[in-house]
């Protein structure tokens, strides 16, 4: 089926105002779900109810009928490559990706060429973001100088300049004392400290050290060097109460420190994958790089433990880790080529398939962790709901359009994904960024996709 | 002038004609079923016969070109490949990493089409990283047979300590299936217990794994053998020890703290071998650490089947080369 996708770049926030009419509000931070208009003026939320039409008879009206109206999504956790590694993404290129894939606040992570650790980086991005006129884009800024894991950098003007949270995201600060320093300086200002959880000495594998990496002959990266990092942090933070992420959670023991942390009461908050949620490490067998990802994929009883992880609330936040590589770089031996895939264009539809069409949790709550929770996280109060003054970021979701994961297809700059021919099911309709429509993907309604839906290539 | 004879009989045996072998690449043994291994066997028990006359070669591949490519050292494999592919009368190429493209930083990738556009119909590779092979298999169109990949598997090792095996109990009446090996070692390390574990299983032998649990983990068994930590309690139950070398290369910590204390529990020695039974056979696949995981008295010892091995891996290449090589052709139905 043909349908139009549409990037529109917006550079101003004089909009004329937006009336969404028809669709269904999901506003979890409010525990509303029903028919409801929303009007959006002078890019932020004027008005959410019915009847709305009166109010703005100028206003341009888009149709949600048949779709859901939530909160833009928020992303944090991200790859945009951008300064030094532009073949494989830029900060436009991702922005891109980040809006067609329903997001409109995603974060960015340091681990650029060279890395984002100073406020002159942190000024850069932020200025090429606003250029490319798509969703915001957050940067965050190194925990260390260079992310070598020695020297704390300028965090406090990196914080000044904008940077949202701090992570030496690739790698987690191994230095137990440098960890503590960093957790002590960021709780100064009540600063985020994301912390890639992966014990140096018990790393250098390229996969989940499990079964099938004894049969494949390949290193392994065991789970206990990611619980081993969370276990420390949380006994460091305890006596300093900074605000302590831990991203993309991959093992069962994982799942469960932060539990018994959070029953604590300690201050620590979680992200997980769609990857993390859907694939498994046996998948590696044949050497394919599209599989190789850090943290890798984990047996099925983590599977199943990060999922009862987002149920029970132990996980905030649904992020997609998009990480960007070019094919050269992918097409190496397993051991050589780079982690990662990429993941904004379809999370959404893969959050659906792993959490909803499972059964495990319903559109709301779905849209809480992809929306508002992760805006608390991050501390953003102007986003991550629909109620009247918060930004214009609306994402308009067609809850049952299926179709089917194309790399061809993306705006970003690379296709690096395991996912490529699954049938999936929800798609993005619209992307609204400070009350302008950023991305329109029209002509394709609900209900006329073929079959197979949920099923496996 | 006397002419060698220009036809092998074994290549048009019974055996040979009716089995089913459509594999254009040898990538690893855990992908063979137990007819596609005894096909090889055979194929090898029939050309064995080619090393012992005094005109060394058949025909059989005549105008085929094989390239060595070879990211790791290797003297024995290579030149087993080397006289195997010029034995069948292919001609073979040595493609050095050293003093290639390689080391001016072309991607496996480029370098094997590279060597493809120049066409060529067999690459046997050997490479550091597991799973290299199956990789270049996706890149490149003719035949790729893997001469060991990383920690993965070295499938003509297994395929000729099987044959190793086979022939020395034929001898006694006893089939595979009969057998109990041990395999002795870094396991954990090693492609060539890979291959064997797999080739051994799926020919119904039982196999035993045994090493410290740093080089030997229990997750072993998840892969249908047994797995000990106390080499003298396994001794007097195996027919075939096959001893692995301890691979200094490939170690990336401390797995065990001296060459002594590894020698003391899992070298084998003179002592070790009164507790065999005594029709034992001895395998390693070279090159040896001799006084650390085997003493010269038992590598050079009757119980010893060390340089029948090496014997024997020619005739296993010559059959591995020859098949698949030769299922590359019209009949070829892909990897």
């Amino acid at each position: 089926m043909k349908t139009t996708r549409s990037i529109k770049p917006h550079h101003t926030t004089n909009a004329d105002p937006v009336l969404i009419v028809n669709g269904t509000v999901l506003d979890p931070a409010r525990n509303f779900q029903g028919a409801a208009e929303v009007l959006l003026v002078d890019g932020k939320v004027a008005a959410c109810g019915t009847g709305l039409s009166a109010q703005a008879p100028r206003a341009r009206r888009i149709d949600a009928a048949g779709c859901m109206v939530t909160p833009g999504l928020i992303d944090m956790h991200v790859h945009l490559r951008q300064p030094g590694q532009e073949h494989k993404e830029t900060i436009a290129t991702g922005a891109a990706a980040a809006v067609a894939g329903g997001f409109t606040t995603i974060c960015c992570m340091p681990n650029t060429t060279p890395a984002l650790d100073n406020d002159t980086q942190i000024e850069y991005v932020l200025t090429q973001a606003s250029r490319s006129g798509l969703c915001q884009v957050l940067p965050m800024g190194a925990i260390t100088k260079g992310r070598q894991g020695a020297e704390l950098a300028e965090i406090m003007l990196m914080h000044e300049a904008g940077a949202i949270g701090f992570s030496d995201d690739g790698v987690g600060v191994g230095s137990a004392a440098v960890m503590a320093k960093a957790l002590q300086y960021i709780k100064m200002f009540d600063g985020l400290l994301s912390q890639h959880c992966e014990e140096p000495t018990l790393s250098g594998g390229s996969m989940h050290a499990g079964t099938a990496a004894l049969r494949l002959g390949l290193g392994g990266i065991p789970a206990a060097a990611e619980e081993l990092m969370i276990a420390r942090d949380l006994l460091l933070n305890r006596r300093i109460g900074a605000r302590y992420h831990v991203q993309h959670v991959s093992t069962a023991g994982a799942v469960d420190l932060i539990r018994q942390a959070k029953r604590r009461g300690e201050s620590v908050t979680a992200e997980v994958t769609p990857h993390h949620l859907l694939l498994t490490d046996d998948l590696c067998a044949g050497y394919d790089t599209r599989f190789k990802m850090n943290p890798p994929l984990r047996s099925r009883s983590d599977v199943e433990a990060c999922i009862n992880g987002i149920i029970d609330g132990t996980l905030d936040c649904l992020a997609t880790d998009h990480a960007p590589h070019a094919p050269e770089e992918k097409q190496r031996e397993f051991d050589q080529a780079p982690f990662g895939i990429v993941g904004l264009e379809t999370a959404l539809p893969l959050y659906v398939k792993a959490l909803i069409d499972s059964g495990h949790i319903t559109w709301l709550k779905l849209i809480e962790l992809m929306s508002h929770r992760p805006a608390v996280v991050l501390g953003l109060k102007d986003r991550g709901s629909l109620a009247v003054g918060c930004r214009a970021d609306i994402t308009v979701i067609d809850p049952a359009a299926q179709w089917q994961i194309d790399p061809t297809e993306f705006y970003s700059r690379s296709s690096n994904t395991p996912f490529s021919g699954w049938q999936v099911r929800g798609q993005v309709r619209s992307t609204i960024v400070a009350g302008q429509v950023v991305f329109e993907n029209i002509g394709q309604t609900s209900g006329q996709a073929p079959g197979n839906r949920g099923s496996r290539p | 002038m006397t002419v060698a004879p220009q036809t092998d009989p074994g290549l048009t045996s019974d055996t040979v004609k009716s089995m089913v072998w459509t594999r254009r690449h040898l990538l690893a043994l855990e992908d063979l079923t137990s007819q596609e291994i005894v096909a090889v066997l055979d194929t090898a028990r029939a050309l064995k016969e080619v090393s012992t006359r005094s005109i060394k070669k058949v025909p059989a591949l005549r105008g085929k070109v094989v390239v060595n490519l070879f990211f790791e050292d290797s003297t024995r494999t290579r030149t087993s490949f080397r006289l195997s592919a010029q034995r069948m009368s292919a001609d073979i190429v040595d493609f050095s990493v050293s003093t290639s493209s390689v080391s001016k930083g072309e991607t496996l990738r480029d370098t094997a089409r590279n060597l493809e556009a120049m066409g060529i119909d067999a690459i046997v590779i050997r490479h550091r990283s597991s799973g290299a092979a199956e990789t270049l298999s996706r890149l490149v169109q003719c035949s790729v047979i893997n001469a060991g990949d990383g920690s993965h598997e070295h499938p003509t090792q297994g395929l000729l300590d099987v044959f190793t095996i086979r022939e020395t109990f034929e001898a006694q009446g006893r089939k595979i299936a009969d057998l109990h090996v041990a395999i002795v070692g870094d396991v954990a390390h090693s492609r060539v217990a890979r291959s064997n574990l797999w080739a051994l299983t799926k020919l119904g032998a039982r196999v035993t794994l045994v090493g410290p649990t740093t080089l030997c983990p229990n997750q072993f068994a998840d892969l249908g053998v047994a797995v000990s930590h106390d080499l003298d309690s396994v001794l007097p139950h195996v027919d075939v020890i096959n001893l692995l070398r301890v691979q200094f290369e490939r170690l990336t910590s401390a797995a065990f703290p001296s060459l002594r204390e590894y020698n003391r529990f899992f070298g084998m020695d003179e002592t070790r071998l009164q507790k065999c039974r005594p029709d034992v056979l001895i395998l390693h696949p070279g090159p040896m650490n001799r006084g650390l995981e085997i003493s010269t008295p038992v590598a050079d010892g009757p119980r010893s089947a060390i340089l029948h091995q090496v014997t024997n891996g020619l005739a296993v290449r010559m059959a591995v080369l020859y098949l698949c090589i030769g299922a590359s052709g019209d009949n070829a139905s892909g990897p």
